[in-house]
């Protein structure tokens, strides 16, 4: 059975040359050229108001929720599955948690519980129809969609509901307090930065010592400094320029470490891994020991649960609870994921994507009504650039 | 005769390959023209450029098409003048008649307008002419393979064929299907309809062809004019692989031990109709180091008997015991079916053996991940070796194990598959089909992994629908038919004859 010479064995030691891999790995980065790009343009067109401490502090608070939902919508869509429902579960939510707090007096840490938990039942409920009995997502979440819109209205009798506790307002217009008392700036924000950067920093070279230990293909040594030297330059720049305004919001670190856990997750663990595989061919999965109903029904539960955390964050941004919270969030965050370089056929798309793609659509929402471009061509010049992201996309996946 | 086809130093090359090398084939008019070699030897390609789906430009060198040099811009144009070709993946629609498959794109309509009893009396004389008895109003999804097959041929008699162009058409046919098949095409021989036959199955190709152009590494061979005097299959081989093929399978010494491996009374229904029963009370063994042969008619029941066994995914209402090492085992999920010591690898690897668009390394972890992970982290650097280690161990083809799937040849996406299974540790490997599709000489080297399976102490249940691949490599032979199995043969008395034989006789009874 042996018969394997030496020749073989031998792994190529890929010496990659830098135009190879950056052709190679297009996908990885191209998006993250065109946020750029975007924002360089914006950051023009405004005269320098786009990237201004306090704008750049709405544009974390505005997207935040999108951002949050991108993470739970690239799971269920990477699983090859879809929902629709996640902007009414967002109004639902924030109706159920201002019923809680302001009618039936419930204190904000409770109501926040039992938010989330109920954010997990609705997709677990979804998930069912979806795992077990095999309806299409599309079916079953734009049924969703109808019943919770419905069942917002009917909680909140169609009046605005407010306002919120300190407490509970915190979770959204909050920022991390400065124990180092500085006057306008706030210095704890700078430092949380700064750690940031030497944590990536260590892991980075830690990963890429391993991969060079054990002769992994390795981005060019040139390209790797270039990434992490711009990527630290980015964390400790916008730190600097939150810390000149009130620091860092809440809601950006509750983001940043999910963002951080859900890219753990997608590349790093058996459970991410097996979701691709799922996606990626349901039937090979199924036959490789995978349990493919449990896993589809787990995405939606995720996603229920980042969609009522999503809904608490969003209610407590407004302080109020309305009955058209959420209309029209779904298409933002689909649009984000898929503008982020995820396949609709499923078992493709990355959360760095999701992330950017988010991004791409607040600094385009944000750049344009700083413009004062109407909200009319506002969305058609969103839905022409998720055509374009998406072409490229496809076109580029021919080559 | 003269020539209907003249292809001359005909040259295509894709960014980074030469896929052909001044291939040149002439085929005469109304002859049965073979054209064989390995996967990936240039077949497929060359077949592309004269239905005109390469347009001309593309390539270079010449078409000869009835006398005259023609440029094909797309298909449209060859079909027109009467080039067609049927694929391998069959190009129907499941869920339209027969009537309307062959007629699509080509309506029997007057001004947008079909006229549907001019289209079903067309249809009728078309079923005729291949001998397929069905209504043209007959669903195409509701018949089987070998039928739909005719169903592309009756299309392609439709469009006023001259030259007929068949993409392995018998790889999914059983035998009766295919001797049916090879019939029609002698008969449209003697009508002075020409055939190019692309097939791995040589026996076919001796029966039928009146030349055979042999291709290696894009380049043209060899012609071998088979009017002169009969070809061995040998002889085509030695084109094929430029060297001798002494036996097509490695010889091995069985060490057989005790049993390890048995089934009892195992019975399975069909997953929608409840009261038809698919594999019927079927006992078998397997004994440590031993290679267990099924062999059978399509539809006799086997790939059904073994995805019921593997976690219950085929079929419902499943009875009977599994037990290994004399002591019952639980394979009620497919999860603690691999755990406790099997693996199956399907028949179809497209389907439901790889994920295509993942690469090497994460198809092969896939089925034990937790082998390359702490808790339920991953390990990228194990992870990578596991594969490294494989893909030398399998003589996988391949640049790196980075590679996705999809753009691996038929006979690596196998060893991929094989590696999957093998890496998930198993004590029995059902190996469904594992030579379907695959060229000569990557059949030589997955035979030689089964039989290193077997020389390591494992059990290897292999089902196969080539009786001489089944009496080459196994120990011991069950005939399975219509659920049950009807005999059990040692290879040393087993021949095709008496496999067929013990068939049809439990056919009559």
């Amino acid at each position: 059975m042996d018969t394997r010479t030496a020749d073989e064995l031998h792994v190529p030691q890929q010496r990659t040359s830098w135009l190879v891999f950056v052709k190679t790995h297009f996908r990885d980065y191209g998006m993250l050229l065109a946020l750029l790009a975007i924002m360089l343009f914006f950051q023009v067109a405004t005269d320098g108001t786009l990237l201004r401490p306090l704008n750049l502090t709405n544009l974390v608070l505005q997207n935040s929720y999108i951002v949050i939902m991108a993470l739970g919508m690239l799971l269920v869509i990477v699983a090859g599955h879809i929902d629709l429902s996640v902007g009414s579960i967002v109004g639902f939510i924030g109706g159920l948690a201002a019923m809680m707090m302001v009618r039936w007096g419930f204190d904000p840490v409770t109501t926040t519980i039992a938010c989330l938990v109920v954010g997990g039942l609705i997709g677990a409920a979804q998930g069912y129809w979806v795992a077990y009995f095999k309806v299409p997502s599309f079916i079953v979440t734009l049924a969703g969609m109808l019943v919770f819109k419905g069942l917002t209205l009917a909680l909140l009798g169609g009046m605005s509901v407010g306002p919120f506790p300190v407490v509970f307002q915190r979770l959204s217009s909050g920022f991390i307090p400065d124990f180092f008392g500085g006057e306008g700036f706030n210095y704890t924000s700078l430092f949380i930065g700064i750690a940031s950067v030497i944590a990536i920093l260590y892991f980075s070279m830690r990963s890429r010592a391993n991969q060079l230990k054990h002769n992994v293909e390795t981005a060019p040594f040139g390209l790797f400094v270039a990434k992490n030297a711009l990527l630290a330059l980015f964390v400790v720049g916008f730190c600097y320029l939150m810390a000149t305004y009130r620091g860092l919001p809440n809601v950006l670190v509750i983001m940043a470490v999910l963002i951080i856990l859900y890219a753990f997750v997608t590349n790093r663990t058996t459970i991410g891994r097996r979701i691709y595989a799922l996606g990626g061919n349901e039937k090979a999965a199924r036959l490789s020991g995978i349990k493919t109903e449990r896993l589809t029904f787990l995405t939606f539960v995720n996603m229920g649960v980042l969609a009522g955390l999503a809904g608490l964050i969003f209610a407590a941004r407004l302080n109020t609870a309305t009955p058209k919270a959420g209309l029209g969030f779904e298409l933002d965050v689909i649009a984000a994921v898929f503008i982020g370089g995820a396949s609709a056929t499923g078992g493709v798309g990355k959360v760095t994507g999701a992330v950017i793609g988010a991004f791409v659509m607040g600094v385009m929402n944000n750049g344009m009504s700083i413009l004062g471009i109407g909200i009319d061509y506002q969305q058609v010049i969103k839905g022409l650039v998720l055509l374009a992201a998406v072409s490229l996309d496809v076109y580029n996946r021919k080559k | 005769m003269n020539a209907i086809l003249e292809m001359r130093g005909i040259t295509k090359t894709f960014p980074g390959v030469k896929a052909l090398d001044n291939v040149n084939i002439t085929v005469k008019a109304g002859e049965i023209h073979a054209l064989v070699g390995e996967n990936g030897a240039g077949k497929s390609t060359l077949m592309k450029v004269l239905s005109g789906v390469y347009p001309h430009g593309s390539y270079s060198g010449e078409i000869i098409y009835e006398g005259e040099e023609r440029r094909f811009k797309g298909i449209s144009d060859s079909e027109q003048l009467g080039i067609i070709i049927i694929h391998q993946e069959l190009a129907l629609v499941p869920l339209l008649s027969i009537a309307e498959n062959i007629f699509l794109g080509n309506e029997q309509a007057t001004y947008g307008v079909i006229d549907w009893s001019a289209a079903f009396a067309r249809t009728k004389d078309l079923l005729k002419m291949v001998g397929l008895n069905e209504s043209p109003e007959t669903l195409v999804t509701n018949i089987g393979v070998g039928k739909q097959q005719l169903v592309e041929i009756a299309k392609a008699l439709s469009k006023k064929v001259k030259l007929l162009i068949l993409d392995e058409p018998t790889a999914s046919l059983n035998e009766k299907d295919s001797d049916a098949l090879l019939n029609l095409l002698l008969q449209f021989k003697a009508q002075g309809i020409s055939s190019i036959l692309i097939s791995h199955k040589l026996n076919e190709i001796t029966k039928v062809a009146d030349s055979i152009t042999v291709l290696r590494d894009g380049t043209t061979v060899e012609t071998l004019d088979c009017n002169a005097g009969e070809i061995s299959e040998d002889r085509i081989i030695r084109g094929m692989v430029g060297r001798t093929m002494a036996d097509r399978y490695p010889k091995r010494t069985s060490r057989i031990g005790e049993t390890i491996f048995q089934v009892e009374n195992w019975s399975t229904y069909h997953p929608l109709h409840a009261n038809i029963q698919v594999v019927k009370n079927v006992n078998l063994s397997i004994r440590r180091g031993e290679i267990v042969g099924i062999a059978g008619l399509m539809g006799a029941g086997r790939t059904e008997f073994a995805m019921s066994l593997f976690g219950r995914s085929y079929g419902q209402n499943m009875s009977g015991r599994v037990l290994l090492h004399g002591k019952e085992i639980d394979v009620s999920t497919v999860e603690k079916a691999v755990a406790n010591g099997i693996a199956y690898a399907t028949e179809d690897r497209k389907t439901y053996g790889l994920v295509l668009e993942e690469d090497i390394r994460k198809n092969i972890s896939l089925a034990n991940l937790n082998g390359v992970a702490e808790k339920f982290v991953i390990d990228d650097i194990r992870e990578v070796a596991v594969a490294n280690e494989y893909r030398a161990r399998m003589r996988i083809r391949s640049p790196d194990v980075f590679q996705q799937a999809v753009n691996l040849s038929g006979g690596n996406q196998q060893k991929v598959v094989l590696s999957k299974w093998l890496f998930s540790d198993p004590e029995i490997l059902i190996l469904d089909e594992p030579t379907r599709g695959i060229d000569v000489g990557a059949k030589y080297e997955i035979y030689t992994i089964i039989n290193g399976l077997a020389d390591a102490g494992r059990g290897v249940l292999l089902i196969s629908s080539e009786m001489p691949e089944l009496l080459g490599m196994c120990d011991r032979i069950y005939v399975m038919n219509e659920g049950s199995l009807i005999a059990e043969l040692d290879v040393a008395e087993a021949s095709q004859e008496k496999i067929m034989h013990a068939i049809v006789k439990s056919g009559r009874r």
